[in-house]
């Protein structure tokens, strides 16, 4: 194919373009975030503060709850994300592979699950959870953020599932394998893209959710850290430059868990984007 | 190694019969090719001998002993898959030995079984690769060599050379059979190619639609195919047949085609005079003779190289012939032929083969 320098130029200004929207506001984030109390509001829209400073990160490192609200998003969203994927994995499997009675409608109540707003749901969980004791605590989250993310994650990971040859597992039932073992030292292993892309999803969607955080815990000892963010705006006034220290630090985790995944992630996506 | 005894052996899918009582017995050894058009139910049979699919009614035995509810991996059977199934986050050291490591064998066995069947395949100097840095032919070779590490009771191949192109499908199919002069294994082989299926058995089981045609050595369905079936489905080119009524006049038969044609035939005991009869005659077994009874119109001319299949009809019924006579790459627009009476298969009403 002929290149023709005009659409390349076109192309990548349309990409360079879409990059900038979509960064801007990390930038802006960050640049919030070292911008001294005192300039905050002196210096009028400035895209670099003329004086930085790190007091908000060390602020909230040391005299906020913020470490609390990081170690409890860690919790749940790690357990979410490994609860989830060992579910969906075994769930995925099962409806990619198996046949049964019912199959049908497993799969149309699982998908019945995704069609209501969440909010709706916030009330009946609360009042479920509460007389279990489980408000306020770190596993009714894991257990709430896990039955939701599920469902998902299973036609996620049966798309996976459905794109790994039948012939694999039989030749290794053949050559001496359980379907259990098949499952674990043959499919498995050639699902890792699938597994990465489950537990980034999930990790990301527990580690930012507010509304069930929100309503299930009180109080800073339970609270993960997007509620936390929400301690920083008191009744006068907002701390912007801690909030936003608070945000770049919660961010850190996400992009590591993303860097350590995105071997697989990168194969993993495509191949359940072809899968459809 | 194994004899294999099947029994009136039955598949459904739901409401949906794909084998219809098949009985077969394998003896200890011998390679058996099951060979049909797609759909006839040959790989469906062969992945019930492997425990890969449930059998609706009926018994497999394999050395005497009922495996019908044998898992697979009990089963001491070796399989090749035509998509090869390598497993391709394994080196092919780890391919051909995965069995074995399932059975906990001890290291210096595995290395040896592997180091013996790599010596055999020519796979010595790709141990270390992995699947996706092999060429299909060599895939295919590891695929068999997984198989022969084990030294099961019977190896089962299913459309093994479909995905390699036709030099490497001549080259794997004589490699195959030089196996199993060496190894004197039990096989069974599941084939839609007539070719493969002629060269490579003992004996070959035609299938089609769910039922066993014919079972019988490669040149028992050459030369006395059961019926209509098989005697189109062996042989390439493929059998020419005329249908017509078959009529006894005397000491002498004939075959009257819809067009008033009338073919003589050999006569036959097991057919009335006047039922409906098939007259087949294989395009090599065709003779061109100037002095011939039937004049051809010649349609078309296919050279092959090594012989020419020419396209003719004989009173507007088109009929193949193939020949090694140069000279027929240009014969003119008719050439004058005879249909030997010893070569002639005649089937009957049903389509079975009449004598």
């Amino acid at each position: 194919m002929r290149s023709k320098p005009f659409l390349t130029v076109a192309h990548r200004l349309a990409i360079l373009a879409y990059i900038v929207v979509a960064l801007f506001p990390l930038f802006w984030l960050l640049k919030v975030s070292v911008t001294p109390n005192d300039l905050l509001y002196s210096e009028g829209v400035r895209m670099w503060p003329s004086r930085a400073t790190f007091e908000h990160y060390t602020f909230v490192i040391a005299h906020s709850a913020f470490p609390t609200f990081f170690k409890n998003s860690l919790i749940v969203a790690g357990s979410t994300a490994v609860a989830v994927t060992i579910l969906a994995s075994l769930a995925g499997y099962a409806l990619s592979r198996f046949r049964f009675r019912a199959k049908y409608w497993i799969v149309a109540l699982m998908l019945i699950t995704q069609m209501f707003p969440l909010v709706m749901l916030v009330a009946p969980i609360f009042k479920m959870l509460s007389p279990l004791g489980l408000t306020n605590s770190l596993t009714g989250l894991i257990i709430v953020y896990t039955a939701f993310n599920v469902p998902f994650a299973t036609f996620l990971m049966q798309s996976f599932f459905d794109g790994i040859p039948k012939d694999l597992e039989e030749a290794a039932m053949i050559d001496g394998a359980t379907q259990f073992v098949a499952f674990r030292q043959i499919i498995l292993p050639l699902t890792l893209p699938g597994i990465a892309a489950t537990l980034g999803f999930v990790f990301t969607a527990a580690w930012s959710e507010l509304l069930f955080a929100l309503m299930l815990i009180s109080g800073n000892d339970a609270a993960t850290f997007p509620v936390g963010l929400l301690t920083f705006v008191s009744k006068f006034s907002v701390d912007f430059g801690q909030m936003m220290a608070a945000g770049i630090l919660a961010l850190i985790p996400a992009c590591l868990f993303f860097l350590l995944i995105q071997r697989y992630l990168v194969q993993g996506l495509t191949a359940g984007a072809v899968k459809g | 190694m194994a004899s294999i005894d099947i029994q009136d052996i039955r598949k459904s899918f739901g409401a949906f019969s794909v084998l219809h009582g098949v009985d077969l017995t394998i003896r200890d050894g011998e390679f058996i090719v099951l060979v049909g058009p797609s759909g006839c139910g040959k790989s469906t049979l062969l992945r019930m001998i492997a425990g890969l699919e449930d059998v609706t009614s009926g018994d497999i035995r394999i050395d005497g002993k009922r495996v019908n509810d044998l898992a697979p991996k009990d089963r001491d059977i070796a399989m090749v898959f035509q998509s090869y199934a390598l497993y391709p986050h394994m080196s092919v050291a780890d391919n051909m030995s995965y069995s074995l490591k399932l059975r906990r064998t001890a290291k210096e066995k595995i290395a040896s079984a592997v180091g013996g069947a790599a010596a055999k395949l020519g796979l010595d100097p790709l141990l270390e690769r992995r699947p996706r840095a092999l060429s299909g032919g060599q895939r295919q070779r590891v695929a068999m060599g997984r198989a022969i590490v084990r030294q099961p009771k019977a190896f089962l191949f299913d459309e093994p050379l479909s995905n390699l192109d036709a030099r490497l499908r001549e080259q794997m199919r004589a490699e195959i059979k030089k196996l199993h002069g060496d190894l004197h294994a039990t096989s069974i082989y599941v084939t839609h190619d007539q070719i493969e299926a002629m060269t490579l058995a003992d004996r070959i089981v035609a299938m089609h639609a769910g039922v066993v045609q014919q079972v019988g050595t490669p040149l028992d369905l050459y030369d006395r195919p059961a019926n209509l079936f098989v005697a189109g489905f062996i042989g390439s080119p493929g059998m020419n047949f005329f249908e017509g009524r078959y009529l006894v006049s005397g000491d002498h038969a004939d075959l009257r085609l819809a067009n008033g044609v009338t073919l003589p035939v050999p006569r036959r005991a097991g057919i009335e005079s006047g039922a409906t009869a098939t007259l087949g005659i294989r395009p090599e077994h065709v003779v061109l003779d100037a002095h011939g009874a039937l004049e051809a119109k010649v349609d078309l001319i296919e050279p092959t190289g090594f012989g020419i299949i020419m396209h003719v009809s004989i009173h507007d019924v088109p009929m193949k012939i193939f020949t090694l006579d140069r000279a027929m790459l240009d014969p003119g627009p008719a050439v004058r032929v005879d249909l030997p009476q010893e070569r002639l298969h005649l089937f009957g009403t049903q389509g079975q083969r009449v004598e």
